[in-house]
């Protein structure tokens, strides 16, 4: 029997367990599907991580090695190779591995840092044929930056968030030629880091309000129709320009995996895609915790090392203390222009002196008001110069101001005259 | 008159640097930005992150970057001379892998460990 | 010389190769692509119809009938996904009443089994998530669902086994009857219709000769009969296209849900899959040649017609559209017959080509016997075929199989759970795959969810490392369709 069970080596797993070594679990084991611990951080060799965490900028790579390093100077059990077929309400953990065979071992505590995946054309319908040379970022990522293949030579890259940006330069330094970057928002997803650095730098044009509406070729991709949007997003007829490419490459979304998460049971929330979380990371099975993109997508690795190691903490306090108590408990709603919050449930009881509260803005605003309400009453309200879809926002609530909310608290923007 | 985004912080804000005023910057938002708009236009530097081939360990490519900024219009320079290197595993992090690239005084080093294997 | 070379690797050539290998002839099939199932086997509606749409009296009728009873017991030997669901035809209107009678009556006289007119309530009861508007449907619970490019698989790989040729990337661009005249093929211009002395086949990798051959060419068929026999029909082929959702809308429907026939056809129906997904579509644009494309307007519509039968169908939890060409004809019927001596057409495959195939492949033995061709049974003709399927085994057969062969241990594909050992199997199968595509035919990876985003780059290297190939040289499907350009750090940039 483990004190924890960590499902998943990437930078949420490795920061949960480290956390809950810490805080005194001596049974941990990590499982990763992969042959090395690290996960997505493998292949995003570009830098721009742990500027929080570290306050120096490292490679993806660089920061998982800062914290398997860590990891290695504990007594963490780690069976790499090795796949979560099924997780029961019990904290009972079906395995497989090559080298480790097919096991089920139990936990008196469970962390969920499976990571996410990507959206597919065929989760967007993009039309037209279906040839090869469509493939998502990260799949390009993982054949140019693992693998040493270049997947082509005349690129179009569709959506603006990060990974998108950062395979335009990353192709262009390896030789391909980006024709375009096409966002059908009317701002981008991605940081304007990465919008002056990945694209500005190499002249890519980047299309705002702008969609892929045909893709041609039989066998391979040979050209790409790109039109303009309307305000619903929706083509407009004669506004169609055609690309000579050989690859579309497609930055449209992260989903949370939680595969597992749901087959064990657990609350879910259908804004994150991941499960309904409390204060500590804490799912809707006492002793389950989620962490990290299969709770919510986040932007910043550094951020996902926060959180996780939130959730190891109150593994490890769980495990040491008991279940905690639902006295008192707050739901927290989305209010309006807010389009998800994380956690999604507050016990007062178990927050210390503050409580964090991510959450997502629904548009691009400026001079805003954060307000938190609870019923008729203001819990608090906080200001902002900037706020975006693509950037997670974060308000801290002081114990003391939960402590007057009754039952549920409302998050809300409302932008205000500069 | 040069126009350009911010990139210090998520605001974006939009930065006009004078270049016949000494490089002068209105627009920003703080002092960060003011020094970025002078510095992008005076001496604009990046960081290259790559990759270079690597036999007998556990991936065919050990990803690599430059330790320090080097300037941009060196970025494609410095990618060329990472065309001919072939690293041996173990590689560790940190490890130099070529010194003073394209005489920028800047090294490319090692971004990760790379065991031995296959 | 063979005895019967089949022009096409689909399910109708498939069966055809299956049913005659049953008996002691020297057989080859003929395929253009680098894989079987490459046309309209790969993508349908994957729907074994119970058979009570056929006009009575014609061919389609009685084949389609005998083919979802063969089709049965054949999914089960050779180990095919199959499920017998059965199907509802919905009448949406007291218009569409009349239309849903006139089907029930049909399959009364065409012999299906177990059909029953249900009033819109006991419809509703057996499948909740059906429209209110529903006033009555036929219930045909003969109706079934299979993985048809499995099915064609199991049948090319058990005709392969037992002694049958697979020559694929191999495509027919003539014939001429041995000792005829115009014996020039491709090019000639009146082909002779005196096959006697059997045809030779021309094709862009050589000749072969045989003593019969048989036309199973899908959408192409009119072309290959054209250099047989005069010209006496076309095929204007007609597209359908489908979205594919994910397994979180798998159990909307129990049954197929089909909607009264209208001109254009069997109409948009709303359908599980033996994956466990759910199949939206198709509906059917005339298009020229083999144009597999999906269209805006084309998808748009295709989801507004199954929002009428099953109003809470969620499109936005597709996985992937697709669209597949079938090969109408001119004729309200199949085109099954010698059509010279020895040249015998299995055309104009439409729907239900798939429920009838095999029992075409018995029917083409007929054709074959009549025509002269001597049957003389094997004895040890092997009806079996067995895959591991890693995923469905219970706990103790997992542990039990990567204790004894732990490249069943490595999982590939995350999203189906398909193992390192199920890709090696497929490679050292019968057909072995060629492509990543070819893989995902065979064990399911890459068909989930994430749709090959994960695995695609594992299968690549198994594929090149099994193959012996460069990962550039593996294709996505086809040959042509390459996945990766060139080497990084390979001193090809172009500066």
């Amino acid at each position: 029997m483990y004190d924890l069970i960590v499902i998943g080596g990437g930078p949420a797993g490795l920061a949960a367990a480290q956390s809950a070594w810490e805080k005194g679990l001596k049974k941990i084991l990590i499982v990763e599907r992969d042959k090395e611990l690290g996960g997505i951080l493998n292949q995003c060799i570009h830098n721009g991580f742990g500027l929080h965490h570290f306050k120096e900028e490292l490679t993806g790579p660089e920061y998982a090695g800062r914290f398997v390093k860590l990891l290695s100077e504990t007594g963490v059990e780690v069976r790499l190779d090795t796949m979560v077929l099924e997780l029961t309400p019990d904290k009972r953990v079906h395995m497989v591995g090559k080298a480790t065979g097919y096991r089920v071992e139990e936990a008196k505590a469970i962390v969920l840092a499976m990571g996410c995946r990507e959206r597919t054309r065929g989760a967007i319908s993009i039309p037209g044929t279906r040839p090869a040379g469509i493939f998502t970022a990260g799949a390009a990522q993982r054949y140019v930056n693992m693998e040493g293949w270049l997947p082509g030579k005349r690129v179009v890259i569709l959506g603006s968030g990060d990974i998108g940006l950062i395979m335009a330069r990353r192709m262009t330094l390896e030789g391909a030629k980006v024709l375009a970057c096409v966002e059908v928002m009317p701002y981008s997803g991605g940081l304007n880091r990465n919008i002056v650095q990945c694209l500005q730098d190499f002249d890519i044009p980047l299309y705002l309000s702008h969609t892929v509406t045909d893709i041609r070729g039989r066998d391979r991709v040979e050209q790409v129709v790109v039109s303009k949007v309307d305000k619903n997003r929706a083509p407009i007829p004669g506004t169609e320009m055609v690309f000579d490419c050989d690859t579309l490459l497609l930055s449209v979304g992260l989903i949370p995996e939680n595969e597992l998460t749901r087959q064990a049971g657990i609350g879910m929330d259908r804004r994150t895609n991941g499960a309904v979380v409390y204060e500590n990371m804490e799912t809707s099975i006492p002793g389950v915790f989620a962490c990290g993109n299969v709770c919510h997508v986040h932007d910043l690795v550094d951020f996902v090392t926060a959180e996780s190691q939130r959730a190891g903490e109150a593994a490890a306090r769980y495990v040491l203390e008991g279940e905690a108590g639902q006295e008192g408990c707050l739901e927290v709603k989305n209010g309006d222009g807010v389009t998800y919050t994380v956690p999604q449930r507050i016990r007062p009881e178990q927050v210390e002196s503050f409580c964090d509260l991510f959450f997502r803005v629904n548009r691009v605003c400026r001079n805003s008001e954060i307000l938190v309400i609870s019923g008729e009453t203001l819990i608090a309200r906080f200001q902002r110069e900037h706020l975006a879809p693509g950037e997670m926002e974060r308000v801290t609530l002081p114990r003391v101001l939960l402590d007057k909310a009754q039952g549920e608290i409302t998050v809300s923007v409302r932008e205000v005259e500069a | 008159m040069k126009e350009l985004i911010c990139i210090v912080c998520p605001k974006g804000c939009h930065l006009k640097v004078d270049e016949e005023k000494d490089y002068a910057v209105t627009g920003n938002g703080c002092l960060r930005g003011a020094e970025y708009g002078k510095a992008e236009l005076t001496n604009p530097t990046r960081v290259v992150t790559s990759t270079v081939r690597c036999e007998g360990g556990t991936h065919p490519r050990c990803p690599v970057k430059t330790d320090r900024p080097v300037p941009k219009g060196k970025m494609m320079e410095v990618m060329a001379a990472l065309e001919g290197i072939a690293l041996t595993a173990p590689v560790h992090v940190g490890d130099t892998i070529i010194e003073n690239v394209c005489g920028t005084g800047v090294n490319v080093v090692a971004a990760r460990n790379m065991d031995k294997g296959g | 010389m063979y005895d019967v070379l089949i022009i096409g690797g689909g399910i109708t050539g498939a069966a055809a190769a299956f049913q005659l290998s049953k008996y002691k002839l020297n057989i080859a099939v003929l395929e253009r692509e680098n894989d079987v199932a490459m046309g309209a086997t790969k993508a349908n509606s994957a729907i074994l119809h119970a058979g009570y749409d056929p006009k009575p009296g014609t061919l389609m009728a009685r084949l389609n009938v005998r083919g979802v009873e063969l089709a049965k017991g054949l999914c089960q030997r050779l180990d095919v996904p199959y499920r017998s669901c059965g199907s509802f035809v919905l009448a949406l209107s007291e218009e569409d009443r009349a239309k849903v009678e006139e089907l029930y009556r049909r399959g009364v006289e065409n012999g299906v089994p177990g059909l029953q007119l249900l009033t819109g309530e006991e419809a509703r009861s057996l499948e909740p998530n059906l429209a209110s508007e529903t006033v009555c449907a036929l219930h045909a619970p003969t109706a079934a669902i299979c993985s048809p490019w499995e099915f064609c698989l199991a049948l090319m790989e058990t005709a392969v086994r037992n002694g049958a040729e697979l020559h694929l990337n191999t495509a027919v661009t003539g014939l001429s009857p041995i000792g005829g005249a115009g014996a020039e093929g491709a090019g000639g211009a009146s082909p002779s219709p005196t096959g006697q002395g059997g045809w030779t086949v021309h094709t862009d990798r050589g000749e072969l000769q045989a003593r019969f051959v048989v036309n199973a060419a899908g959408v192409e068929a009119d072309a290959i009969h054209d250099m047989a026999a005069p010209h006496d029909f076309t095929i204007t082929p007609s597209r359908g296209e489908y979205y594919l959702l994910d397994k979180s809308e798998g159990a909307r429907v129990g049954r197929v849900i089909f909607q009264a026939p209208s001109k254009l056809g069997k109409g948009v129906l709303v359908a599980p899959t033996v994956h466990g997904n759910l199949i939206v579509g198709p509906n059917a644009t005339p298009v020229k040649g083999n144009d597999t494309s999906t269209t805006g307007e084309g998808l748009r519509s295709v989801g507004d017609a199954a929002r009428r039968s099953v109003p809470s169908v969620n499109l936005r939890e597709s996985i992937r559209n697709f669209s597949g060409v079938r090969a109408n004809t001119d004729r309200g019927d199949f085109i099954l017959r010698e059509a010279a001596p020895g040249f015998i057409d299995l055309a104009g495959i439409c729907s239900p080509g798939l429920s009838a195939a095999p029992a075409i492949g018995e029917y083409a033995v007929e054709l074959l016997g009549k025509a002269g061709l001597t049957l003389e049974e094997k004895t040890d003709f092997i009806c079996e075929r067995k895959r591991i399927r890693f995923k469905e085994l219970s706990p103790v057969e997992k542990a039990a199989l990567v204790e004894k062969e732990p490249s069943y241990g490595r999982v590939i594909c995350r999203c189906e759970t398909v193992t390192q050992g199920e890709i090696l199997a497929a490679l050292h199968g019968p057909i072995p795959p060629c492509s990543v595509d070819g893989v995902k035919r065979r064990v399911n990876a890459g068909m989930g969810r994430c749709q090959g985003g994960f695995c695609a780059p594992r299968v690549v290297e198994l594929l090149s490392r099994e193959l012996g190939l460069s990962p550039g040289e593996i294709p996505q499907d086809q040959s042509g369709s390459w996945l990766l350009k060139v080497e990084t750090k390979g001193g090809h940039r172009d500066v």
